[in-house]
């Protein structure tokens, strides 16, 4: 046998057991040829480029999960950032490019669009400003599509005139959508340093520079690295590292192994492979757990950051020997209600905001999927993505906020937002004021180590 | 197309047979086969080749299925391509 019964055992268990799975096949669609200046005819463009270009995605998708026997859980189309599509026919009616894009997902059966966006990291175009107040209705009104922004970089510093409208829009959003627990704030994403070849949601968009159509691939599997650790209680951490190291490095293969079939199949570009570990509110699936694994009593305990930069640090060293185009978002997640375990560290007061703050600073992503009580002002919204993309743009890093300000919610009461959105605690937020701080707009400058040239 | 079938279960006899018996209907070809005791669990892996096989691979899964009911244990088919990604660089 070439494979020795081990090995089999153990690729076996990864997904009977371990709830390893490829998440998303995600393809990203130029729409920059679709901008017409009539808004009928964009419109009639981008709906038939992307079914064109999507058609068989879902099919291919599934026929490699059953030819492979991996499950590939979701699949996703990314686009250009629509501000830049719709500026040609005037930055109006942007609710009608929301309905097309969604009409679009269903007609080709994905489960997410992304791309209702705009990068303002510099500045606000008309088109930009307009697209950022159209993203709650535009949000509340559809399934399936996705908003992010860019408000900031390490090269332009932050767009505290663009973070003050992000604020307000994910209030609104939220509120538009308060019989679901704000729900529609969940599929809307702000980023410092976004990656142009995200295929993880909220924030998946087909960045400017990437070719025509483009596959890439997402692959997870907290859970495995979970019993990695679990295998070995006596390891040094030194030790740790080199066996989450090894597993990121088989898993990230088979990232590498369907982005390969996916793209040959479909006929487009070969996209990146991202190994996040992006966990599932399902039991054993919780990057939490890792890090408790480790020694902690609950993630938020000290330490936890120190185990997630370890934990963080080994999945990409892993995943970077795997595959030549690593790319993404690649890391730890630290979502809350997606994350059975960082939501029960959550209520019993062992995880606050402030402590997910700093551990943004070395995971891979920002603060994710939290539930704020419904009473937080916008301006305290703005203070707190202000922080976050201060920690991306000084340290060179992706850093994103996807907040839920829960209509009517107070802290500790729990949400649900079903699915692989999960549910949590409502946590409590500083509400010292910061108005006036973020109401002078304008642009905090970008660190010294931007001027590289 | 060459794929990896992993039968777990309970020892009892005629698992072997069970499961060979209902590949070699189907024209699939064994190419190497091995059984071991993991955790006392009774283990069999079987490399097959898909080529010559006179039904598609969804209607496979629904036949190795059906034996695994009735023998009771877990079948398991896995392209070969996964386990080599996963385990040889």
């Amino acid at each position: 046998m070439i494979f020795t019964p081990l090995e089999i055992e153990q690729t076996l268990k990864m997904f009977t057991e371990q709830n390893l799975d490829v998440r998303t096949i995600t393809m990203g669609i130029n729409l920059l040829d679709c901008a017409d200046g009539d808004i009928d005819r964009a419109l009639r463009r981008i709906y038939d480029k992307i079914t064109r270009s999507a058609s068989r995605l879902v099919d291919v998708g599934d026929r490699i999960q059953a030819e492979l026997g991996v499950p590939i859980i979701n699949k996703r189309v990314s686009i250009t950032p629509i501000a830049m599509v719709a500026g040609a026919s005037g930055g109006e009616e942007l609710l009608r490019y929301a309905e097309m894009l969604e009409r679009a997902a269903q007609d080709v059966g994905v489960d997410f669009l992304g791309g209702f966006s705009a990068l303002v990291q510099h500045g606000l175009t008309p088109t930009d400003e307009r697209v950022i107040r159209a993203i709650p209705a535009a949000l509340a009104d559809t399934e399936k599509v996705c908003a992010s922004l860019n408000l900031a970089t390490s090269r332009a510093g932050i767009n505290m005139d663009a973070v003050q409208l992000a604020a307000r829009a994910i209030k609104e959003a939220a509120e538009r959508s308060a019989d679901r627990s704000g729900f529609a704030a969940s599929r809307m994403v702000v980023f410092a340093n976004a990656p142009e070849d995200n295929p993880f949601m909220a924030g998946a968009f087909h960045g400017p520079s990437n070719p025509d159509t483009v596959v890439h691939v997402g692959v997870s599997g907290p859970g495995v690295v979970y019993s990695t650790v679990r295998r070995r209680p006596e390891a040094s951490l030194d030790e740790i590292a080199e066996m989450i190291k090894k597993t990121a490095f088989r898993i990230t293969r088979i990232g590498q192994l369907v982005v390969d079939m996916a793209a040959e199949r479909l006929g487009v570009s070969r996209g990146i492979v991202d190994l996040s570990l992006a966990p599932t509110p399902k039991i054993g699936d919780s990057v939490a757990r890792i890090l408790e694994e480790m020694g902690l009593e609950a993630a938020g305990a000290p330490g936890s950051t120190a185990a997630l930069a370890l934990l963080n640090n080994a999945v990409k060293k892993g995943g970077l020997m795997a595959s030549s185009r690593v790319g993404g978002l690649s890391g730890s997640f630290i979502p809350v209600s997606e994350d059975e375990g960082m939501a029960a560290a959550a209520e019993r007061g062992s995880l606050t905001i402030e402590k997910l703050e700093a551990m943004t600073a070395i995971c891979s992503v920002g603060l994710d999927m939290i539930a704020v009580p419904g009473s937080t002002s916008a301006d305290t919204l703005a203070g707190v993505i202000a922080d976050e993309m201060a920690i991306g743009v000084m340290n060179h890093k992706t850093t994103g906020v996807r907040i839920i300000p829960v209509p009517g919610g107070n802290a500790g009461e729990w949400v649900e937002f079903g699915g692989l959105l999960g549910r949590a605690p409502i946590m409590p937020l500083n509400t010292t004021s910061c108005t006036g701080f973020v109401n002078r707009g304008g642009q905090i400058p970008p660190p010294v180590t931007a001027f590289r040239n | 197309m060459r794929a990896v079938i992993t039968v777990v279960g309970k020892d009892k006899p005629g698992i072997i047979a069970a499961v060979s018996t209902m590949l070699a209907e189907r024209s699939v070809n064994i190419l190497d086969i091995s059984q071991t005791i993991m955790q006392s669990f009774f283990t069999m892996i079987t490399l097959v080749d898909l080529s010559a096989m006179d039904i598609d691979l969804e209607a496979l899964r629904t036949e190795l299925d059906q034996v695994a009911e009735r023998v009771g244990v877990t079948i398991t088919l896995q392209h070969e391509d996964v386990f080599t990604a996963m385990n040889r660089v």
